[in-house]
């Protein structure tokens, strides 16, 4: 193209005219992005969130958010002529008398699902590599907020249909809700408009579910974005790549496309999903009636740690001056929540505190060159992943023929020994591995090809990596700790006194030291191990003089 | 030991260079490795206009298989009736499976597109640290001291402190607002619609039980209170299981004289969280709640068992109008359903005001 088409040069000069966009286009059309599949993660939440928008809009033009009786006529024989609030009747309308109705409610509630799972890997993504730190701790509290909200979404969104599934969870977050002390009867009288269920829960559900929550979400993803282009994007290690720089490619046109063709395949996946994949088949399940259940109910999945976390918990309630505790279901709604969530949102100042390190940071970390931080997120992962199988625990114990009570006394145990374990395995793989990268850069590898020295000895012939690979090797940083040795007259260096500061030193040296350390440019430092492991077939050591 | 790291001469081009399993530096996931051909600028490899070529045939099949699906996917939205479960299945199939292609199809295309037939990019650019420099923070320091000290902010104390007060009420307000959201609990949680001389019916049928017809021991039914079938406000707390015992099964835990006939009435709404505790197992007598497992022993009082409820599942007294069939003697003498704050231990009161009347 020798010369910009006239109708976009006209309206760039138009819009620049009035905007003075050009010189926003002239540092940014250019702007680099790093290239790795990790970073795709989070694009996943972004899109599904669109096509949450998209879909959740069409829902709205034939959902009727009341909770008014009336009786069904519509075409879903089984259920004609039975009583339901009008939200149900209009949930079996969308889903069986609107073309596309049933597709765009299965996509809707597809994309709800993939876009908190997005949400989820990406967060452990900058988690497990540390694109948190600094100067992106304040996108990481977004991003937990933007966490948080999106289960408050999903919550006050599967209520709305009005079904005996979505009922039982209502019904859940009644118990709750009246559990907390002092607050708790007040909040559920407010919250269903007086005693459970009322007739104005679902009515106050929509408007948080399509007005408020979506837009604090809109916001807090816009100022995710900026932030996240603000600051530019984090980077692997490698060649070429340092603190200072960014290498990758351009906005446009080449991540404009990729990031358009990514948004197409996680349309097209959900499509795909809504169309081949049953999912909420609300008529199956009947309307709500706070008589009955069905067996084998199940909140979607990332509800299912609390739960989990319900089932798990013995019965503990106190009394006392005439007040009740309801520890049963007050510790396992909060607690679990609390800690993952505070837990996520904490931690970059906790670590920051710990080690000291106060400098910008925008190559990641390989997850084994933080041994300790890849450890404690493995342990919480292995928390809340037992807390969610433990939300299914009717199910796995019907499908595995363990027994019922089992699986949650077996939980009661795990809970507590399973992060413990999760800790210490992954301590051990990072440690493993970080010794693997040592072995490579300082003996390189294993080429297959097998050579006859001179005198009779085979060997196998080790070749330097190639040098991307040693590079993405060489990338691993020391972690900083916190000077806490006592000088010469016993006297610890400031910051560090005091039984908070020697926790801290402590804490610091425990989550800095570096068990293996790659020397200088990688070259063999003849105290390396692993030498027994190369592979010398014949005459074994020879003095070096006879070659 | 041997030196076994270094190659001979002869060695370099035959051995590999790389952690087998990794892909080489410059490798493109789709097609081949680009021929490095004229380098325009430094950090763009351009494609190779061969492989350029035969990927636009790629790219234009595929986008030509998106405009087909296009076009099926609105051709279909006027075929396909909706109207019963099959017609919707058909129509959410041909509906989803057009628009499932015609996404991939366009996805397919732009990622063969921007792989093939763009250059491939190695750009750096430099990054700048967030932090603005000294002279720009030290002028909006002293432009925020200039400007507060030119409102008058600081000088003029009560100024300010108006200001703060006439903050405050308006902040509440809001606040205030909300309180009509609901009215204020009082006593309701402690009562149920159930009352003296209220007939029991099956839920669903509305039919009254005849307790000479309720009468195969483990047999159970679930109950609500006549009159209130479709108010599901006080179905959510009156709703009850009703189980039939031999009078021999029945342990000391059961209040015996508010059975009928080895007929006990508890409250379905399960003492945890409120799901109804709908599964009933004959041969051991135990209710399960099948949201969160807490299981009660029916024979004993509904006294909990196993799982996350505290307290056993109330008891309904329960007699027969002059005809035989069920009714209520009373309401519930404790809150049924999920604890809250202001219940206390309702359990100990009503077992000391059932002893003041006997």
């Amino acid at each position: 193209m020798n010369e910009t088409p006239k109708p976009i040069a006209g309206t760039a000069s138009y819009l620049d005219d009035r905007l003075g966009a050009g010189s926003f286009l002239k540092r940014n059309l250019r702007k680099v992005f790093p290239d790795h599949w990790s970073f795709l993660l989070g694009e996943i939440a972004l899109y599904s969130f669109i096509i949450l928008l998209l879909t959740g809009t069409f829902l709205t033009f034939w959902f009727k958010p009341s909770m008014g009786h009336v009786e069904y006529q519509g075409v879903y024989e089984p259920l004609k002529g039975v009583m339901m609030s009008e939200a149900y009747a209009s949930t079996l309308h969308i889903s069986f008398e609107v073309r596309g109705g049933m597709l765009i409610r299965q996509m809707h509630h597809w994309a709800a699902l993939l876009f908190v799972a997005g949400m989820m890997v990406h967060a452990l993504r900058v988690f497990f590599t540390g694109a948190y730190r600094k100067p992106r701790e304040l996108n990481w509290l977004i991003g937990v907020l933007l966490l948080t909200l999106a289960l408050a979404e999903g919550l006050t969104g599967y209520s709305l249909p009005d079904d005996l599934l979505s009922g039982a969870g209502l019904r859940i977050t009644e118990g709750v809700a009246i559990s907390l002390p002092i607050v708790g009867t007040y909040i559920t009288f407010f919250l269903f408009g007086g005693e459970y269920p009322g007739v104005d829960v679902i009515s106050r559900f929509y408007t948080l579910h399509i007005l408020l929550i979506p837009g604090i979400l809109l916001a807090l993803i816009s100022a995710h974005m900026v932030l996240m282009w603000v600051q530019k994007h984090t980077q692997m290690p490698g060649p070429g790549r340092t603190e200072h720089n960014v290498v990758g490619a351009p906005f446009y046109p080449a991540f404009m496309a990729k990031a358009g063709a990514y948004f197409l395949f996680t349309f097209a996946c959900i499509a795909g999903l809504g169309t081949f994949a049953q999912i909420n088949p609300i008529w199956l399940f009947g309307p709500y009636t706070p008589a009955d259940i069905s067996a084998g109910s199940q909140p979607d999945f990332y509800m299912g740690f609390l739960e989990g976390a319900l089932r798990l918990m013995p019965a503990w309630e106190i009394n006392f001056l005439g007040y009740t505790l309801p520890l049963s279901v007050l510790i396992p709604a909060l607690v679990p929540m609390g800690i993952i969530m505070t837990g996520l949102a904490l931690y970059p100042f906790a670590e920051q505190w710990v080690t000291g390190d106060r400098r910008e940071h925008h190559l990641a970390d390989r997850p084994r060159n933080a041994p300790v931080r890849t450890s404690i997120g493995m342990a919480a992962v292995t928390f809340y992943g037992i807390l969610w199988l433990l939300g299914a625990n009717d199910e796995i114990s019907t499908h595995f023929h363990i027994g019922l009570y089992e699986t949650t006394i077996i939980g009661r145990f795990a809970i507590f020994l399973g992060p413990a374990i999760a800790y210490w395995i992954t301590y051990r793989i990072c440690i493993g591995l970080q010794r693997r990268d040592q072995d490579i850069l300082s003996h390189g590898v294993e080429s297959g090809v097998i050579k006859r020295l001179p005198h009779g000895e085979y060997i196998e012939v080790h070749v330097p990596p190639a040098e991307d690979i040693a590079d993405h090797l060489r990338g691993k940083k020391q972690i900083p700790i916190v000077p806490g040795d006592e000088d010469k007259d016993g006297i610890p260096p400031k910051g560090v006194r005091g039984p908070i500061g020697k926790l801290r030193a402590k804490a610091s040296k425990f989550y800095g030291t570096d068990h293996v350390p790659l020397d200088g440019d990688g070259h063999a430092d003849g105290h390396g191990h692993g030498h027994d492991e190369h592979a010398a077939v014949g005459a074994g050591d020879k003095p070096r003089e006879l070659h | 030991m041997t030196d076994n790291e270094l190659p001979g001469p002869d060695d370099e081009a035959r051995v590999p260079r790389r952690v087998i399993g990794t892909p080489a530096q410059g490798t493109a996931v789709l097609g081949t490795r680009p021929v490095e051909t004229e380098v325009e600028t430094p950090g763009v490899t351009l494609p190779d206009p061969a492989d350029a070529r035969k990927a636009e045939r790629t790219v234009t099949l595929l986008f030509f298989v998106a405009f087909l699906a296009g076009i099926a996917f609105i051709a279909s939205y006027v075929v396909f009736q909706v109207g019963s479960l099959d017609k919707t299945a058909v129509s959410n199939a041909a509906l989803g499976g057009t628009l499932t292609v015609a996404l991939l199809a366009l996805a397919s295309g732009v990622v063969v597109w921007v792989r093939r037939m763009m250059p491939k990019y190695n750009l750096v650019q430099e990054r700048h640290e967030m932090r603005s420099d000294d002279d720009t923070r030290g002028y909006v320091d002293e432009t925020f001291r200039a400007g507060a000290a030119e409102s008058g902010f600081v000088k003029h104390k009560m100024m300010r402190r108006t200001l703060l007060l006439a903050a405050a009420p308006l902040g509440l307000a809001p606040l205030v607002l909300l309180k009509d959201l609901g009215p204020l609990p009082g006593t309701s949680l402690r009562h149920t619609v159930w009352k003296k001389g209220m007939k029991l019916v099956v839920e669903g049928t509305g039919q009254p039980i005849l307790a000479a017809d309720f009468d195969s021991p483990g047999g159970i039914l679930s109950v609500v209170p006549e009159g209130y079938e479709h108010d599901l406000n006080a179905l959510a707390k009156a709703t009850l299981i009703l189980i039939k015992f031999r009078p021999e099964d029945l342990k000391s835990g059961t209040i015996k004289n508010w059975t009928y006939d080895g007929i006990v009435a508890y409250s379905k709404i399960c003492t945890h969280v409120g799901c109804p505790a709908a599964l009933y197992e004959q041969t051991t007598h135990h209710i399960l709640c099948p949201c969160h497992q807490s299981t009660f022993d029916a024979t004993d009082g509904a006294k909990v068992i196993f799982g996350p409820a505290a307290r056993p599942l109330p008891q309904l007294p329960i007699g027969v109008d002059g005809q035989g069939y069920l009714i209520a003697q009373a309401d519930f003498d404790v809150p049924v359903g999920p604890s809250f704050w202001e219940r206390g231990d309702a359990e100990a009161d009503a077992r000391e005001a059932r002893g003041n009347q006997s």
